[in-house]
């Protein structure tokens, strides 16, 4: 089965390279992949898409994506600015970084239709990165609620992209989002 | 086994190039091209490769500097995109006509103005009568597997003609795909060093470049003419020779249940996967759609596409460029010609789409399907040439 | 002027010329006029100007000195008006 997820964050926050964390994750399965950026300017603080599809079949399809099966929500002030969940398919599921529970989020937005998932990505980045960098934890985060990848292929691409002490301070924010996030 | 790796489309061409023993690369970077210029670089600077790296001025100078390179037996390749083939278009000409087997990477872009980084064809489109070999790729693994095999089809010595790889730009130059690589030893056995037929050496010298006034001139261009016709047959033993390295089979046509296909879409580049795409899901439906998509598309493979089509319906021609103020876009015209050339009366719609990069959806191209059935069932074209998703 | 021409099958590609030299076949001298450049060698300084300047080549260098090859000057007259010393002048034949 074809399965898309759209990455929600603002330019500079990493939603391109948690994009492509996935699509590589994924490949280290032994499934195809995709990732590939909102084909926009790219403008730092801007809202910016990410886009990432995982499939057991070659994938043809080469369009942009309009009813993932997740969204990813990398800053939490992104859901006052634009509806984030636009297109979420029926039974899909949002994961969000905010500080706020589930019931909170789907209170606030009248959800019903899909499932939600809420995080503080920005505490646990701060904590371990020391910057508020969460991409890499929404990842985590991700993982967890999909079961899309196996967290040991997340670990690896994520040391194969980034080298030395940030890989490794990126696979224990990763390993502490998976921990926490609370799947019922 | 094979490795699969995930990689941009510039990545993968810039990963191609490094494994093809390449001599020569003059290049200039320009969006969406850049990353293929700067991921080669670097294998230059950290000494994996050999290759002179000529950083030129401009895209003009560039692929002046690849036909002299070429013309001193080197392998060259360089990459556009968008205005910088626009500022080539004079020396494409030489080149092909010098006969210079160059390689380039184009990245589909628009052309300005409005200024525009995205991707559709209008770039290749305004210089597809320069003599070059023009081929699409669908996709990252495509646009890897046709970089190499352009090195062989060019430097072929019944062909000796420059050889474009299409990519869209941002579609496939920024999106990462898995792809499977070849070991850098098959690529060296299957790419052996260029055997050039004339060098320009000062100890063996020949004129190159000399004047053709009218009573020489003319059979040049119908030699080149026959070189870029005659091209598939070196093409054929190419695809051959790539499949026992790969197991992937190439050829100038693809095509998708065209067995029985009562009408097809005919696509060039990204935009035949999602219409494969869409084609496999409405056959679920009982929806008899083909698609063809010319991975060639100079030289145009008349026969294969004639030879396709001839049962089915009707025909959409979708063009990612505009011919402004012609009877059709350039695949398009180039479609009707052959089919009147065939004596075939299939109805076709021409559709331009996606110009600057405007996204073209699996439900766009449901509605052109709809269409399509329709103008099958009725016979009757009511637009003959249309904007799909023009505001 | 009905020399035969090679058909496009079996000219050398893309224009290119084999041997070397072969515009020595081709005589331009036959251009000229009736006005043919003569050097004084008397007068010749030897600064090789003309040799310089001669747009077909035509002027050749002999020991030191300069000489004109009929084969290929056109009758131009571009070496008398360069020859500072008026070494060269055009003459009816």
């Amino acid at each position: 089965m074809l399965i898309e997820i759209r990455w929600h964050g603002r330019g500079g926050q990493g939603v391109v390279s948690v994009s492509r964390l996935l699509a590589d994750a994924a490949l280290i399965d032994g499934k195809y992949a995709q990732a590939f950026p909102e084909f926009g300017p790219e403008r730092l603080g801007a809202p910016i898409l990410g886009f990432t599809r995982i499939s057991d079949a070659p994938i043809d399809i080469h369009s942009q994506i309009y009813t993932p099966h997740y969204v990813v929500v990398l800053d939490p002030t992104l859901l006052k600015t634009i509806n984030v969940f636009e297109g979420l398919v029926e039974n899909g599921s949002a994961v969000i970084n905010t500080d706020k529970s589930p019931e909170e989020i789907k209170q606030e937005f009248n959800i019903e239709k899909f499932k939600v998932y809420t995080i503080n990505a920005t505490k646990i980045a701060l904590e371990i990165l020391g910057r508020p960098i969460y991409n890499t934890a929404m990842l985590g985060a991700l993982v967890k609620a999909s079961n899309l990848v196996s967290l040991e292929s997340v670990r690896e691409a994520t040391l194969k992209r980034f080298k030395g002490e940030v890989g490794e301070k990126n696979v224990a924010v990763i390993n502490k989002a998976y921990e926490e996030l609370e799947v019922s | 086994m094979a490795k699969v790796i995930g990689l941009t489309g510039d990545e993968a061409v810039a990963y191609a190039i490094k494994q093809c023993n390449v001599d020569v690369v003059a290049a200039y970077p320009i969006t969406p091209q850049t990353v293929i210029v700067e991921a080669f670089s670097e294998y230059v600077f950290n000494g994996e490769v050999d290759t002179e790296f000529v950083c030129v001025e401009s895209e003009h100078s560039a692929m002046s500097a690849c036909v002299g390179a070429s013309l001193t037996g080197a392998r060259v390749f360089t990459a556009t995109a968008s205005q910088g083939l626009a500022l080539m278009h004079e020396i494409l000409y030489i080149a092909s006509s010098l006969r210079c087997p160059i390689v380039m990477g184009v990245v589909n872009r628009a052309l300005s103005a409005p200024i525009n980084i995205h991707g559709d064809h209008s770039d290749m489109m305004g210089s597809r009568d320069c003599g070059w070999i023009q081929i699409y790729a669908e996709n990252v693994q495509e646009a890897y597997d046709w970089t190499i095999q352009a090195f062989k089809i060019a430097e072929d010595k019944e062909v000796l003609l420059p050889v474009t790889v299409n990519l869209d730009g941002f579609i496939l130059s920024h999106s990462i795909e898995g792809i499977k690589v070849l070991e850098d030893e098959d690529v060296a056995s299957f790419l052996p060093p260029r055997e050039p037929v004339y060098t320009i050496d000062p100890n063996n010298p020949i004129t190159v470049g000399a004047l053709a006034l009218p009573n020489y001139y003319f059979e040049f261009k119908v030699q080149q003419d026959h070189a870029l016709r005659n091209s598939f047959k070196a093409m054929g033993k190419v695809f051959s020779e790539y499949e026992e390295l790969s197991g992937r089979k190439y050829d100038v046509l693809h095509t998708y249940g065209m067995e029985d296909a009562e009408i097809a879409l005919i696509c060039l580049g990204s935009t035949a996967g999602t219409a494969r795409y869409v084609a496999k899901r409405l056959r679920e439906k009982g929806v008899k759609v083909g698609v063809l998509k010319p991975w060639v598309y100079r030289p145009f493979p008349e026969k294969e596409i004639v030879e396709a089509v001839k049962e089915v319906k009707a025909l959409a021609v979708m063009d990612r460029a505009c011919s402004f103020g012609a009877p059709y876009a350039p695949l398009g015209s180039d479609i009707a010609s052959i089919l009147y050339k065939s004596g075939l009366d299939i109805p076709v719609v021409n559709y331009v789409y996606g110009l600057g990069g405007r996204d073209v959806s699996p439900l766009d191209l449901e509605a052109v399907v709809n269409e399509i059935l329709e103008v099958a069932k009725t016979g009757e074209i009511k637009e003959h040439l249309k904007f799909l998703g023009v505001r | 002027m009905s020399e035969k021409k090679p058909l496009w099958q079996t000219l050398p590609i893309a224009g290119i010329l084999l041997e070397p030299k072969s515009s020595l076949k081709y005589k331009t001298g036959d251009w000229r006029g009736p006005f043919t450049p003569k050097i004084n060698q008397e007068k010749c300084t030897k600064c090789l100007l003309c040799w310089i300047y001669c747009p077909d080549g035509a002027i050749e260098r002999v020991g030191d000195g300069v000489r004109i090859n009929l084969d290929y000057c056109k009758g131009c007259g571009i070496c008398v008006s360069e020859c500072p010393v008026k070494a060269i002048t055009m003459e009816r034949l």
